[in-house]
């Protein structure tokens, strides 16, 4: 497990505020950028951050990032590299915990235990792999605990009853909620079943719950933090990054990210401008 | 009532259910479904129904006798495919799981499909049994396989050309998981080969595997014997392992034919098993064509149908436990076969068992008369004419 999730977590509760999480796929749109973006993030008040690796075939991903996806792929950016653009956000000062979040092919290529181990010692703080669940992650959630790394398990709309608690069960930070069935990037996510699904994961479990997928706007990030813990903005931040001129790349992530999260601090490299 | 869970998940080490968590549920409650129906006499009434009166099943063995002389060795037979409704082997599967969707409660179907073959048997199906139908297909395959496009048109469904990634079959199974996503609760995906998450492979080897148990007993009948050798061609392999299952417990080599492509050396072709390794993909463990950090790698094939950097799983298990065996024959070789077998026999073989049958040939050579190799002829040919005039040189 992740002491800095947890305590992120904590502190978010005990302040009686949602946490915002931020998404990025990494080496978009260049390598360069991936660093000051994510300090960008987290200056805008990102309390954790999502860092994408890069799939040929994001299966559960709509089109902002599939084209995320393909930009970096055609840079070489590989799981390594993932890694190694944590280890130098940490040495830029990066305090935010950062959890990967990708596919389960380039982890079984980079190899489970290899991963687990560089990961920890770059300053990554736990997975979240769509295509892995529970039943099949065994190994690879050993190899997180070894390491104090958490391990992230997706909650779906559709997931039963019965299943909540397995899912818990394996989860050691937080949950991650999927607010729709569907795919990433659909934006302003119709809300009006999130409460009973919240409401059936809260009655398996105490731990914080985030809501993602669909999640875009400043409204949409409100009326999250009234149910969950926190809520999770991704291709939202990609298509603001992408609309940026390339010197203002990082400067707009943290403009974005302070519009959607509605809390600003201090530090990074964009809170001169 | 529901059934206990009994069906294994792998094939060895391969297989499995790799999938996102919205799936799960929709993969427990067919896993069941398909538990009920083979435990269901009515269901295996309906099927076998429906084989013998749409489908048009048993389809024949033939032993093709001119080929054979041609070769000098083995006697060859061809377990005709090509003669089923819609023109090639998919429909056995299309049908099955048409029925459980049925069954299911499911009005909403999607497939996926690379040559197109799967697709129309897709639309076909849906057309018969009254379920709305939307067909995934790459925009390179559309433009290589237009007339199945258009016949999946005339049969009712809608047809979504897929522009992601390399624009054949893996991104159009991409974009059919994406639609599942999302509209799971209304919608069963009838996979189109022995591929993805588990029960998809058991339950398409399972529609398949009438190929193997009608040419199982039509070699008994007509050649007073099991086959020496059985060979199919491979691209996610759904007729191979319907081809070779009921086989498993006999002295018969199993020998799967993959596409070469350009040439292994040349790394443009789509031999899973000859040059990948495993991984995960499509929900499943098992061969992949990958780069040294697991990202999936383009194919090439001159048959869209085997253009595909994946493989079943049960195929990854039959080749590392050996029981099968696994080699690549490339375009230009499987163009000749395509030739010999339509002028030698009359019969026009789709291209991708003419990859098959060119392997076959070259086996044939170099066995005994009194032995016998039997062919998976999966489909017929018409499809391909455009792809082989050009591949020939010729402007139709």
């Amino acid at each position: 497990m992740s002491e800095l999730l947890r305590e992120r977590f904590a502190a978010g509760k005990a302040e009686g505020r949602p946490l915002f999480i931020g998404y990025l796929t990494a080496g978009y749109p260049t390598r360069a950028d991936t660093v000051d973006a994510l300090l960008g993030m987290e200056a805008g008040g990102a309390d954790v951050l999502e860092l994408g690796v890069p799939f040929s075939d994001p299966m559960a991903d709509g089109a902002t990032v599939q084209g995320a996806n393909q930009v970096a792929l055609e840079q070489g950016i590989s799981l390594a590299d993932c890694v190694q653009l944590v280890r130098e956000a940490r040495a830029a000062g990066l305090a935010a915990p950062v959890v990967l979040m990708g596919y389960y092919n380039p982890i079984l290529s980079y190899g489970e235990a290899r991963l687990a181990r560089d990961a920890a010692a770059a300053g990554v703080d736990g997975f979240i792999v769509v295509d892995l669940p529970p039943e099949e992650a065994t190994n690879f959630v050993a190899n997180c605990r070894s390491h104090g790394l958490s391990f992230v398990p997706l909650v779906a709309p559709t997931t039963r009853d019965e299943r909540i608690g397995i899912l818990a069960g394996v989860a050691d930070s937080f949950l991650y909620c999927v607010s729709v069935t569907g795919t990433t990037g659909k934006g302003n996510v119709v809300l009006d079943d999130l409460p009973e699904f919240i409401r059936r994961i809260r009655a398996q479990t105490t731990l914080p719950l985030a809501v993602g997928f669909g999640i875009s706007t400043r409204a949409n990030v409100e009326a999250v933090g009234k149910l969950a813990d926190a809520a999770v903005v991704g291709s939202a931040i990609i298509s603001a990054i992408a609309s940026a001129a390339p010197e203002r790349r990082a400067e707009r992530v943290r403009e974005f990210v302070e519009d959607v999260s509605g809390h600003k601090r201090a530090g990074g490299p964009g809170s001169a401008s | 009532m529901p059934v206990e869970t009994q069906m294994s998940p792998r094939f060895g080490e391969f297989g499995g259910r790799y999938i996102p968590e919205t799936l799960v549920a929709a993969h427990d409650e067919l896993e069941i479904a398909y538990m009920e129906a083979i435990a269901d006499p009515s269901f295996h009434e309906q099927l076998v129904a429906l084989h013998r009166d749409y489908v048009g099943r048993p389809t024949p063995l033939y032993l093709a006798e001119r080929l054979t002389r041609e070769c000098g060795g083995a006697r060859i037979w061809l377990k005709r495919e090509d003669l089923a409704h819609t023109g090639a082997h998919k429909i056995n599967n299309a049908l099955g799981q048409a029925l459980l969707a049925k069954r299911i409660g499911k009005p909403r179907i999607i497939a996926e499909t690379g040559a197109g073959q799967h697709g129309v048997a897709t639309a076909t199906v849906c057309a018969m049994l009254d379920l709305e139908c939307v067909v995934y297909m790459g925009s390179e395959d559309i433009r290589r396989q237009s007339l199945n496009a258009f016949r999946m048109k005339m049969l009712g469904a809608t047809l979504v050309p897929v522009d992601s990634g390399s624009r054949t079959l893996k991104d159009a199974i991409n974009e059919a998981m994406r639609d599942w996503v999302t509209n799971v609760r209304t919608t069963h995906y009838i996979i189109g080969s022995a591929i993805g998450p588990h029960p998809f492979p058991t339950i398409v080897r399972d529609f398949q595997s009438v190929i193997g148990r009608e040419a199982r007993a039509q070699m008994l009948d007509q050649a007073g014997k099991l086959p020496d050798v059985a060979v199919a061609c491979v691209g996610g392999g759904s007729n191979a392992i319907g081809l070779f299952h009921p086989f498993i417990d006999d002295p018969v080599r199993l020998v799967g034919v993959e596409a070469g492509g350009e040439g292994i050396g040349s790394g443009r072709h789509s031999a899973t098993l000859v040059g990948g390794r495993p991984g995960v993909l499509h929900g499943t463990r098992t061969y992949l064509l990958q780069d040294p950090n697991g990202q999936i790698l383009e194919t090439h094939s001159i048959s869209a149908g085997l253009d595909y950097p994946g493989v079943g799983p049960e195929h990854s298990w039959l080749k590392t436990s050996e029981r099968a065996e696994y080699v690549a024959v490339d375009d230009r070789q499987a163009l000749e076969g395509f030739q010999r077998l339509s002028q030698a026999e009359g019969i026009i073989p789709a291209l991708e068992p003419s990859h098959a049958i060119y392997h076959a040939m070259k086996v044939a050579a170099q066995l005994p008369p009194d032995q016998d190799i039997l062919i998976g002829l999966s489909g017929r040919g018409d499809k391909d004419m455009h792809t082989v005039a050009a591949a020939l040189g010729v402007t139709l």
